[in-house]
């Protein structure tokens, strides 16, 4: 039908609207993208034994002579660094890896939370949902040292399996990768289990019924009605764990062992440790290049979920 | 339509020679035997009985709550009887789960699938059945050719108006050729003017395919122009299965009568019943006279029904009340456009309403409020109720 056409007449904007995309445009520039400037010149300077400890530092003093030694003294030098030592790629691929591999985890237990949230009772559905999102009320340091309480030889789940006779002897659990994983699994939990619910709470439950009766059973309506129609919910909570997990630095730094350096660890590092400056603003720079192809994939994908509209 | 006076004539349905509900020999295509549906305590369908034939259009109809939906839905296989038994074909259908079911369903909310197109939610159900890609393909051509909807195939069900997405859910329901095909109150989310179109382009797509359709509404005009036979419902009980013909000329109760139209009931008792017709005296005052016989004692509280536009209304006042005749004065008139609706205010304290056709432009009525009239209809047109 045309009146349901694609071609909308061009909006005049007023003063107004054009106001309210301009505060969240202001907030973005004041707190994403001036930090993101001042990271990237870092990482494009040396280091140096200095307050800061880098090199060139802007001297507005010294006015367009000063402004070319600046730029003069800019390299890429870290950037060489992160491509030259193998420390670096193999930290970036072991952090996608983690991060791939809990979010697939993250998928598989919260689908069934989130899916059973939605089809309780209404009343049921807001306390479930408050359960869900409770442990926040906790300080997220507090709980990661409650599982390493947890986790620890003499600790609780040890002294479970053993009083359940599962095993014999105490496992190690802490400072391996399990307890990363563990320990991932767990903080993340709710960014993937509320925007599964939402997509899921609004499904209209009719179409399951639609299906049944065109002939399908249950458990095939599962993957021809529910979970495409889920998916939007799918994206946003891979993305939501994804990203953050990609960076992440307390978990494996407080679960995982010596030998497992996620990037977010060899930033600080740098950082902390060797005071090197650039080369951690250099590996930030390059961790939010690399998290920038998801966030693309996916708002390529809304955008054409919305021209579908 | 023939009355013969007898009051138990069988009168058309919207087929004059379609009529297996008649035949003894007859085998129902759908049976429900003493079925009742509870949940919790409250009883949506009350050991409620019913046969269907097949390629009957039959339509359940009752006011909202009435247990017509349960109904339905237990014939799919979405709700299990909690007493009863449910046979298709002859067969007990309680262990048959829906999607093994010969019977679909159009939902009242269409329940098209979202993610899929106009041709993706056609070839749903055929997919199921395992059928080979040439021939769905050709199934879903043939289902949107007949429900007009070609060229819409790749079409999102948010890209289509409500009277497009009724059809594509017809079309999908149909596409599995069933045996019982269920709408539930398909036509309620259109508007009046598509609704009155699609209501024959219902019973034209029924006398097509020769299919069994059962529907569900709370339209009695809807029900009336579609259906074979309608089966009116209250509080979880069939109150009469009838043609719309019999149901409208011949209620068997007064809630049917009120129900089904505008009615004017005048309460009496039975003076004498015999062939010649019965005669009642109102207890208002005033003699009625109706062409049928009654099977109750003399005495016996009944209700005389009388359809508005069956009675005459005349300016002239008669000097006494005569039988089925009462003078009055004129309350009230609403002018409907085809009809006037008169609102009469009896002698006798009754108030009685008689629908007049417009036939002429009226410039200024003949009648008008607070005129002295008299009212008059021929027995023929009087129903006794007893209940």
């Amino acid at each position: 039908m045309s009146e349901t056409g694609q071609q909308r007449p061009p909006q005049r904007r007023s003063w107004g609207s054009r106001l309210v995309v301009l505060v969240p445009a202001l907030w973005l520039a004041a707190f994403f993208l001036v930090p993101f400037l001042i990271v990237l010149k870092i990482s494009l300077s040396q280091t140096a034994i200095a307050q800061p400890p880098y090199l060139p530092v802007l001297d507005l003093a010294a006015g367009w002579q000063g402004f070319r030694e600046f730029i003069a003294g800019l390299s890429l030098e870290s950037y060489a660094m992160l491509a030259s030592d193998s420390l670096y790629l193999a930290s970036y691929l072991r952090s996608l890896e983690i991060a791939a591999l809990s979010t697939m985890m993250l998928l598989l237990v919260g689908y069934p939370i989130a899916y059973g949230i939605a089809r309780a009772p209404r009343r049921a559905q807001t306390v479930l949902v408050m359960l869900i999102v409770l442990p926040f009320l906790t300080a997220f340091l507090i709980r990661i040292y409650a599982w390493i309480n947890i986790l620890q030889r003499d600790g609780l789940l040890n002294d479970m399996l053993l009083a359940l006779g599962l095993v014999r002897e105490p496992l190690t659990w802490l400072s391996t990768d399990t307890a990363i994983y563990i320990g991932i699994v767990y903080s993340y939990l709710p960014f993937m289990v509320l925007p599964l619910y939402a997509s899921l709470e609004r499904m209209d439950e009719t179409l399951l019924e639609a299906a049944a009766d065109l002939g399908c059973p249950w458990w095939k309506a599962f993957w021809l009605v529910t979970v495409p129609l889920s998916l939007p919910g799918v994206i946003a909570g891979a993305l939501l764990c994804f990203i953050p997990i990609a960076g992440e630095f307390v978990i494996p730094d407080l679960l995982g062992g010596s030998d497992t350096l996620m990037i977010g660890q060899t930033l600080w590092t740098e950082f902390f440790a060797n005071k090197d400056w650039p080369v951690a603003s250099a590996v930030a720079v390059a961790l939010l290049l690399i998290l920038l192809v998801p966030i693309v994939i996916y708002q390529h994908l809304q955008m054409r979920a919305l021209e579908d509209r | 339509m023939a009355r013969d006076g007898t009051g138990n004539e069988t009168l058309g349905g919207a087929r004059a020679s379609f009529a297996p509900w008649t035949d003894p020999a007859a085998r129902p295509l759908v049976r429900f035997e003493a079925v009742a549906k509870r949940f919790g305590v409250v009883p949506a369908v009350d050991r409620l009985s019913l046969d269907i034939y097949e390629g009957e259009f039959f339509a359940l109809l009752g006011p909202s709550g009435c247990g017509k939906t349960t109904l339905l839905r237990l014939l799919a296989g979405f709700e299990r009887p909690s007493e009863g038994r449910i046979l298709l074909d002859g067969q007990d259908i309680a262990d048959v789960p829906p999607h093994h079911r010969p019977v679909n369903m159009m939902f009242q909310s269409y329940a098209l699938f979202p993610h899929l197109t106009v041709a993706g939610n056609v070839a749903f159900g055929l997919k199921q059945e395992g059928l080979p890609k040439a021939e769905i393909d050709a199934r879903i051509a043939e289902m949107l050719a007949l429900v007009k909807l070609e060229g819409f195939e790749q079409r999102k069900p948010h890209q289509l108006s409500g009277g497009q997405r009724q059809r594509v859910a017809l079309a999908r329901a149909l596409a599995k050729r069933p045996r019982v095909f269920l709408l539930d109150e398909p036509l309620a989310a259109l508007d009046r003017k598509l609704r009155e179109d699609t209501r024959f382009e219902l019973t034209d797509l029924q006398d097509k395919l020769g299919l069994t359709f059962i529907i569900v509404t709370h339209d009695q005009e809807e029900a009336m122009t579609v259906a074979d036979r309608i089966g009116v419902m209250s509080r979880g009980q069939l109150v009469q299965v009838s043609t719309p013909s019999e149901l409208y000329e011949q209620p068997n109760s007064r809630w049917v009568a009120d129900f089904i139209g505008d009615v004017n009931l005048i309460e009496g008792r039975v003076a004498s019943t015999g062939p010649q017709g019965t005669e009642i005296k109102g207890e208002a005052g005033g003699r009625l006279r109706a062409a049928q016989t009654v099977d109750v004692p003399l005495g016996t509280l009944v209700w005389v029904a009388v359809r508005p536009e069956k009675v005459s209304i005349a300016a002239e006042t008669p000097s006494m009340t005569t039988e089925n005749g009462f003078a009055g004065t004129v309350l009230d008139i609403g002018y409907l456009g085809g009809v006037s609706i008169y609102k009469v205010k009896l002698d006798n304290g009754l108030i009685m309403k008689a629908a007049v056709a417009n036939r002429t432009r009226l410039v200024e009525r003949p009648i008008g409020s607070g005129d002295r009239v008299s009212l008059s209809w021929e027995p023929t047109a009087s129903v006794v109720l007893t209940r």
